[in-house]
């Protein structure tokens, strides 16, 4: 037992790399705040824009949603980070990384608002369009805050799963939680930098993980 | 924009010859990956739901702590902690094994939630009927709940797939031999990103349809209430 | 020997957390008896059958099956519950198997009985509900009241000693009350031992050896159904009577 606290919960490692490992995690909070934000806006956008039922740029919207949810984060970061460069762009990897998870979350996100939309009873589109709102108003007025209630527990699940993947990031070099306790462990010989970038990843998700689970059964989305 | 470079840079047939043993070989391994890790964590974690029915209060509790806490960790961090972090306290393990139980913890994890929302969709009535009929609760589980349940919840058991599959991508950053890393050895061989256009092209007639599918059976689901 | 009682109900309590529904019940059923229990909502009428085969654990109390206390812990109760057959409101077929498959399970699984003559037993308990031409549909091509009889079949298929038939046709329209009714007056005349919760008074009225009164907790008057309609000897049991008879 000593052994294992020696190994994992070492007390002077940790104080040494804890500011180190602080700094990772606000690049780590940073860059999923940009995700989350950026990724929601996009996504509810795309799904506006797909109810106007425009064929062809429909068709664009589902290839788009389709290959974002279907190629794993990690490649589409990776292939985003080595082929920026032949465009004559110079992105850092934290560049890359958001834009890349942005994507992912905008293709889920427009999904599932598109499921919720369509969702919603034919009946309050012609009740709102009888009462003269226009098609635009009766989607921002009448079906937009039903569909928003409805996807509140896919939503967050789905933010979760993705604000996680910043994680991901250590691959192409950015400064984030795990590559600094990863480098920390290969200074320190020791695991407990990453046992704290654990920590910090508990402190982060876990309360949002509590709070799907609250949503969850207060939205319940009946089945 | 350079049109030759671009070809040679993503589309280059010669590289694409060069490499594809490379790539099949990373392909077998996903594949292998997939099928020893999607059952491990299909299995584990119905177990996890059948445990959290039976309503042992300190039970679930402890379940309900495990459930959150693989959901909170990224699980490469979870992935290198086991593969990077178990060596220095004299427990060397080899990628594939390291794979193996991070990825348990976490798909248990999911599947578990999953399995536990759908048991929880199925009204009580039904094991009440069952039981008075005199099937034990391990086969009123077996024969009348569990297949209502699974295939309530169908949609997000194939969506879970589809995740871990796409997961195992991260197996590459301990130097397991899989699709990606594959790829990005057959990238550094060959100096272009053709490789990785590969493996992503590999990724996409993999899932695709699976996703289409998936976008079905989700507007269905929402729609039917 | 035949009249030793099949069920006997002795001081029977259940409470759920704070709120105590049953007081101390108790009441025997003989062989071949047709027991009605009725009350108001809340009574505590439909607890009083779910501790008969303990799909309620009672809190106090016994049940004795045979002359077999089966509310003890270590009881194994799959293997009494074989023999007590049970009916519900919401008839609980299970949705994913047809109406065969939904009666071949427990005799299957729970009597052994292989697959084939199980079959057979199954068909021959869908013949007795009339409904012999539907067991390869599924309960959502059902009506509610095909559901219950498939229900019904379901029990008599395990070949039981006493069907509790909790409130059968509450959750029915109107139309469909008449076929699950007439299924229940077959099961009667053919010596079937049933304890039934429902407010068809009139079925009691012309089927019941005995009517159990039950109001809030408690037995407050049992009697033949002659007596408890025409000259209910306790205020509650008139004015519930009374209200009753309004609709």
């Amino acid at each position: 037992m000593d052994a294992f606290a020696e190994e994992f919960l070492n007390w002077e490692v940790m104080v040494k790399y804890f500011p180190d490992i602080v700094a990772g995690l606000w690049v780590t909070m940073g860059l999923a705040l940009m995700v989350i934000v950026s990724g929601l806006i996009l996504g509810l956008v795309l799904a506006v824009i797909r109810a106007f039922q425009i064929r062809p740029i429909n068709l664009l919207i589902i290839a788009f949603v389709d290959i974002f949810r279907s190629l794993p984060p990690l490649v589409i970061i990776i292939l985003l980070y080595f082929s920026i460069p032949m465009f004559g762009l110079n992105w850092s990897g934290f560049i890359c990384s958001w834009i890349a998870l942005s994507l992912v979350l905008a293709s889920f996100v427009e999904e599932i608002y598109w499921a919720g939309i369509t969702s919603v009873h034919k009946g309050q589109w012609e009740a709102a369009r009888s009462t003269g709102l226009s098609f635009f108003e009766t989607l921002i007025y009448v079906v937009l805050p039903q569909v928003i209630r409805m996807t509140i527990p896919p939503l967050t699940n789905r933010t979760i799963v993705i604000a996680k993947n910043t994680a991901l990031a250590s691959v192409v070099a950015v400064q984030e939680m795990l590559t600094v306790a990863q480098t920390s462990l290969a200074y320190a010989a020791n695991s407990s930098p990453l046992t704290l970038a654990a920590l910090g990843y508990l402190m982060m998700f876990l309360p949002l993980v509590i709070l799907s689970r609250y949503i969850e059964s207060r939205f319940a989305w009946k089945r | 924009m350079d049109l030759e470079l671009l070809r040679f840079n993503f589309f280059n047939i010669d590289s694409v010859i060069n490499v594809y043993p490379l790539i099949l070989k990373g392909l077998w391994m996903t594949i292998k990956l997939c099928l020893l890790v999607g059952p491990i964590g299909f299995i584990s974690g119905m177990t996890l739901a059948g445990v959290y029915s039976l309503h042992i209060r300190s039970l679930n509790w402890f379940l309900m702590v495990y459930v959150d806490f693989f959901r909170s960790v990224p699980p490469l961090v979870l992935l290198i902690y086991v593969y990077y972090g178990l060596p220095f306290f004299g427990i060397e393990i080899p990628a594939f094994l390291a794979v193996l139980i991070s990825f348990t913890l976490n798909s248990s994890s999911y599947y578990g939630e999953v399995v536990r929302a759908g048991i929880e969709s199925i009204p009580a009535g039904q094991m009440e009927a069952a039981r008075s009929s005199g099937l034990s609760r391990t086969q009123a589980m077996i024969y009348v709940i569990l297949p209502q349940a699974l295939r309530n919840v169908a949609p997000d058991l194939i969506s879970n797939t589809v995740e871990l599959i796409k997961a195992t991508s991260i197996a590459s950053v301990v130097a397991l031999p899989e699709l990606l890393r594959m790829a990005r050895v057959g990238q550094d061989l060959e100096y272009n990103a053709t490789p990785l256009v590969a493996a992503a092209l590999i990724y996409l007639i993999m899932l695709w349809p699976v996703v289409r599918l998936l976008s079905r059976l989700e507007r269905r689901m929402m729609s039917s209430h | 020997m035949s009249n030793s009682p099949l069920l006997e109900v002795v001081n029977l309590r259940k409470s759920f957390a704070t709120l105590e529904v049953l007081k101390g019940v108790d009441f025997t059923i003989l062989p071949q008896e047709l027991v009605f229990i009725i009350g108001p909502s809340g009574s505590g009428k439909s607890t009083m059958l779910r501790c008969c085969n303990l799909l309620e654990e009672p809190t106090a109390g016994s049940v004795l099956f045979k002359g077999q206390e089966i509310s003890k812990p270590n009881v194994d109760i799959d293997t009494i519950r074989q023999h007590i057959g049970m009916v519900f409101q919401s008839f609980n077929l299970y949705p994913h198997m047809t109406a065969l498959q939904n009666i071949t399970l427990a005799l299957r699984k729970v009597k052994k009985i292989p697959t084939s003559e199980s079959q057979d037993r199954a068909m021959s308990a869908l013949e007795q509900v009339g409904l012999a031409e539907k067991h390869d549909s599924h309960p959502n091509q059902l009506s509610g009241g095909q559901q219950q009889r498939v229900a019904i079949a379901r029990s008599i298929a395990m070949e039981p000693d006493v069907m509790l038939f909790d409130e059968p046709t509450s959750a029915l329209d109107p139309e469909l009350v008449g076929g699950v009714l007439n299924v229940m007056h077959k099961l009667r005349n053919d010596g079937m031992t049933m304890i039934v919760v429902s407010h068809e008074m009139r079925f009691a009225q012309e089927a019941a050896d005995r009517v159990l009164f039950v109001d809030g907790g408690l037995i407050i008057e049992q009697n033949t159904p002659e007596e408890i309609f025409n000259n209910p000897q306790n205020q509650r049991t008139r004015e519930f009577l009374s209200r009753v008879s309004d609709h």
